[in-house]
């Protein structure tokens, strides 16, 4: 899906355009991918990129220079040079949701976005809700839910739920179940999530 | 004093065991910082990756990894044992190797950069000679005519013949379960790095971490004391994750040949095709009740198949639970191109009882019974998990009671097809099961320092099922201390060795252990308490971290353990023992109700019940979830979950999560958990629920469709075209 060669012989060119056409991902994770591209600028469109290249990427308020390929998505540079390792890759074409980020506030599958593409926003991981001793109201709604197994799945709920109630903090059960369903879960650990997600959301969170 | 009773405390006085906690790790795991193999970056981690077989069958002609080692950024390349072509010595005729599934492993590669790896593996080169595949997992004279069938396996017992003549009611069908893969989220694989030269630390996903560092030692050539196996979370198993895997010494061996740590970690679609998966099962069977509606007698023959090695569901599970006095059955498995099974959560049961109790069903349809009223008649001739006798019919009988309470049944139930006119129909199915769940091996240490902390370190791992919060409330409830102050040691092979995390064994395996060396540690410290306060050891009670004699505060737990000495004081666990902590033989009944739309073949669950005996309760909270996981579980193989074999291929066609049906969060409908615990279960000791839950919804909810629709859809999962092809043939 992804092309590109190795930049120190030669390299094919890369275009964001090329990828979109490219991608092999499922409805929903596209459109995401869309609609954040189609948040830049025009001319970004037609910027041809080849060879690595040093970015800085916001990630939780810090700036982090970050060497990439064009072929590079921001769930790796996340997960491996950030270490920031709660999205989790599951090695799909992205559409489970283990790796849901925020990026100015939208819930996005990290592993559909280039980490070119994150240039200049505002990236948001599932570490930045622990808090200093007070966790994010989510978090501590799974807990007391169990919404929770094996817990591979959970950062990636834990951060759709976040942008979903940040979106509309009331929602109703067929607005969580939208919400919450770009992400797969193994376990069975639906039935917690949801009544937490109820619970936030009669509450505010 | 004399050593203390080896018990629970008595139900009445439990302030955590067996009540509502929050998982200790639980904030860890919400926020990403619980490190599962996937995420472990030690410094100059290397990706590896591997190069597997497009063809379901053929011959590896040659192999040639050279141009991979040149790549840029590639560090090590590794060939599979015996995949590159040999010579035999004595007859000097070529020996090649064979390729039995898609997706096999022939070569790995470890680069700089995941798109290095990806470099590395274009550049093997592989020449195969593709052979006659078959992967029809189905068609079982297909299967004989081209001697891919294994002998049938037949078992008989009673006058067949008469009871099937004397009999008043008889019916006849066809019944089947597909495939389905493990399908973890955290794929297979594992973390790799040597230090000191030759120790190796694995971060192996696993649910078997004592018990796998010898497997990375024998065939890397090194002394399995020096190879340690670590895995403090892990992200699914179900019966997949016994083994450190031939990629897992792949992994290994490329991080000692660049002396770099190697991560290699399976992809979706080979994550959904080589680790394991449940075998499917068809069955053609024949049961007949008398004019009273009891079963009298049984035939079945049931095929299909594990893959490879030709398996299939074990005939000694068949018929499921419910056992007529007249009976045969038979089974063949079928040698297929398929990627191999593993122990799926309850081997065998749930294809069983999803074969067996759809049969029994359809049966009292056939008579025009409520289904309810015929399986209470029946109980009589259902026999246990663990010894094989008869079943404890009164518990089941019990069971029944409660789940058709909580689904309103009597009220609800109609009779098979009458719902109505309107598209949508709605019906009630149910079924029920049986599993051990005995205690597993396990040890422990729990360490007590002098400043009153508890520590416990045990080799055994948590799934997800909540074992750290389960030693944590056994440690904290012996000492009448708060459980999140406890400090629980799972998940290394340096600690003391406990049992692989399969046939729900843990739980028991565990507790017992713990338990234990608990009661040995309090005995101790009574001992100490008692000397310094002058009072007699036999009053003495832990509680609300404090020692107390006959209900009066003595010292605090600090106190206490400061009498200990200088140092801290371990005590051992072990097990299992016959000391009544543990037992075997839990059951369980499940209800469901579907709304099936004719005109568009979907059917929703609207409510699902079930109801659990489960022994003695350690942690509610987290054995609720494990009921409410396996009722989802079911729900997906019940409904949209299967292998897709391409018969002109060879290939697993659907082989990601785009296409590999799982249910989503607005699929599930409303679930009803229930424990069926009188005072005996409490009793009755600690028992594994991990399978048990996840065996009889299949039936179930298959009747229930059948009741809706008023026809059986012969095959799971009961997806909309299934459904719609049933109904227009």
């Amino acid at each position: 899906m992804v092309q590109g060669k190795d930049p120190g012989s030669g390299g094919v060119i890369f275009t964001r355009r090329n990828f979109l056409k490219g991608s092999g991902a499922a409805m929903a994770a596209t459109a995401a991918v869309t609609q954040t591209a189609a948040q830049q600028p025009a001319a970004a469109a037609t910027r041809v990129v080849s060879g690595a290249k040093e970015i800085t990427l916001n990630v939780n308020g810090a700036d982090h220079k970050v060497a990439v390929e064009p072929r590079t998505t921001l769930l790796e540079v996340l997960r491996d040079k950030l270490n920031l390792t709660g999205c989790k890759d599951l090695k799909d074409v992205y559409v489970d949701g283990a790796d849901t980020v925020l990026v100015d506030g939208k819930a996005t599958y990290a592993g559909v976005m280039l980490a070119l593409q994150a240039e200049g926003k505002k990236i948001r991981t599932v570490e930045s809700l622990r808090g200093d001793g007070q966790p994010d109201p989510v978090v501590t709604g799974f807990v007391k839910h169990d919404a929770m197994q094996c817990g591979f799945c959970t950062p990636g709920f834990v951060m759709a739920m976040r942008a979903l109630l940040d979106k509309q903090p009331n929602p109703t059960l067929d607005e969580i179940r939208e919400g919450l369903g770009g992400n797969i879960c193994r376990c069975g650990t639906y039935d917690g999530i949801t009544k937490c997600a109820l619970e936030l959301a009669k509450g505010g969170a | 004093m004399p050593e203390l009773p080896v018990a629970w405390k008595p139900q009445a006085e439990n302030v955590v065991f067996g009540k509502e906690v929050s998982r200790i790790d639980g904030v860890d795991k919400a926020t990403g910082f619980a490190k599962y193999s996937a995420d472990i970056n030690t410094p100059g981690t290397l990706h590896g990756k591997l190069l597997q077989s497009p063809y379901a069958h053929a011959r590896i002609k040659a192999i040639d990894v050279e141009a991979a080692r040149k790549v840029p950024g590639v560090k090590a390349v590794y060939v599979f044992p015996d995949r590159a072509p040999r010579t035999n010595e004595e007859t000097g005729e070529p020996i090649y190797f064979e390729i039995e599934h898609e997706g096999q492993p022939i070569a790995a590669v470890a680069a700089e950069t995941s798109g290095q790896a990806d470099d590395g593996l274009r550049a093997i080169k592989v020449v195969y000679e593709p052979l006659e595949f078959f992967v029809d997992e189905f068609h079982l004279p297909r299967a004989v005519e081209l001697g891919r069938a294994r002998p049938i396996r037949a078992a008989q017992q009673g006058d067949l013949e008469g009871a099937f003549k004397a009999a008043a009611h008889t019916i006849t069908g066809m019944y089947g379960i597909q495939t389905i893969s493990h399908m973890c989220l955290e794929p297979h694989g594992s973390h790799c790095e040597f230090t000191d030269g030759d120790h190796l630390t694995a971060h192996l996903s696993t649910q078997n971490v004592s018990g796998t560092p010898g497997q990375f030692a024998s065939p890397l050539g090194l002394d399995a004391a020096k190879v340690h196996v670590s895995c403090d979370y892990m992200g699914g198993g179900f019966g997949s994750k016994f083994a450190a895997d031939e990629w897992d010494i792949a992994c290994a061996a490329m991080a000692r040949d660049a002396q770099r740590p190697v991560k290699l970690m399976l992809d979706r679609a080979t994550e959904l095709n080589i680790p394991g998966s449940r075998p499917s099962a068809f069955a053609e069977i024949t049961v007949a009740a008398d004019a009273d509606g009891k079963l009298v007698a049984w035939d079945s023959h049931h095929w299909g198949t594990s893959g490879p090695q030709g398996g299939t569901v074990a005939p000694t599970v068949m018929p499921y639970v419910f056992e007529p006095k007249n009976r045969r059955t038979r089974a063949t498995g079928i040698v297929t191109n398929r990627g191999p099974d593993r122990a799926w959560r309850a081997p065998n049961h749930p294809q069983a009882c999803a074969l067996t109790q759809t049969a029994i069903d359809d049966l009292a349809a056939a008579i025009g019974v409520d289904p309810y009223d015929l399986f209470l008649k029946n109980l009589d001739l259902t026999w246990s998990a663990t010894s094989r006798n008869p079943a404890d019919k009164d518990i089941y009988a019990a069971e029944l009671e409660i789940a058709a309470k909580l689904m309103d049944w009597k009220a609800k139930w109609h009779p098979r097809g009458e719902a109505g006119d309107g598209p949508v129909k709605t019906g009630l199915g149910l079924a029920l099961h049986t599993w051990g769940g005995a205690a597993g091996r396990g040890t422990c240490t729990v360490a007590i320092h002098p400043d009153g902390t508890v520590e416990t370190f045990s080799g055994t791992q948590d799934l997800g099922t909540g074992t750290r919060t389960a030693l944590a409330v056994i440690l904290a409830e012996s000492f009448g201390l708060p459980y999140e102050k406890i400090k629980v040691h799972i998940g290394s092979s340096k600690y003391p060795m406990s049992g692989p995390s399969g046939g729900s064994t843990t739980i028991g395996g565990v507790s017992g252990p713990h338990r234990r060396a608990a009661l040995k540690a309090l005995g101790r410290i009574y001992d100490l308490v008692a000397a310094k306060h002058s009072v007699d050891a036999g009053t003495l009670t832990a509680a609300n971290e404090q020692i107390l004699s006959a209900g009066k505060p003595v010292c605090t737990w600090a106190e206490a353990c400061s009498l200990l000495g200088p140092m801290k004081v371990e005590f051992q666990g072990e097990g299992p023992a016959n000391d009544g902590l543990t037992s075997a033989q839990v059951g369980g009944v499940q209800m469901a109700e579907v709304a099936v739309d004719v005109e568009t073949g979907v059917t929703k669950v609207v409510r699902y019940v079930a109801v659990q005996d489960i022994g003695t309760i350690v942690c509610r909270e987290q054995a609720k979830s494990q009921v409410l996981g396996a009722m989802i579980m079911t729900i997906a193989y019940a409904l949209s979950e299967e292998r897709i074999m391409d018969n002109a291929t060879g290939r697993f066609v659907n082989a990601d999560l785009q296409h590999y049906k799982l249910p989503r969060i607005g699929d599930i409908g409303e679930l009803i958990v229930e424990f069926y615990e009188p005072e005996s279960q409490y009793k009755k000791g600690v028992i594994g629920l991990g399978e048990p839950p996840v065996i009889s919804g299949g039936a179930a909810i298959s009747n229930a469709v059948a009741n809706a629709v008023g026809q059986r859809i012969p095959v799971l999962p009961l997806t909309p075209k299934r459904i719609l092809d049933s109904l227009r043939s």
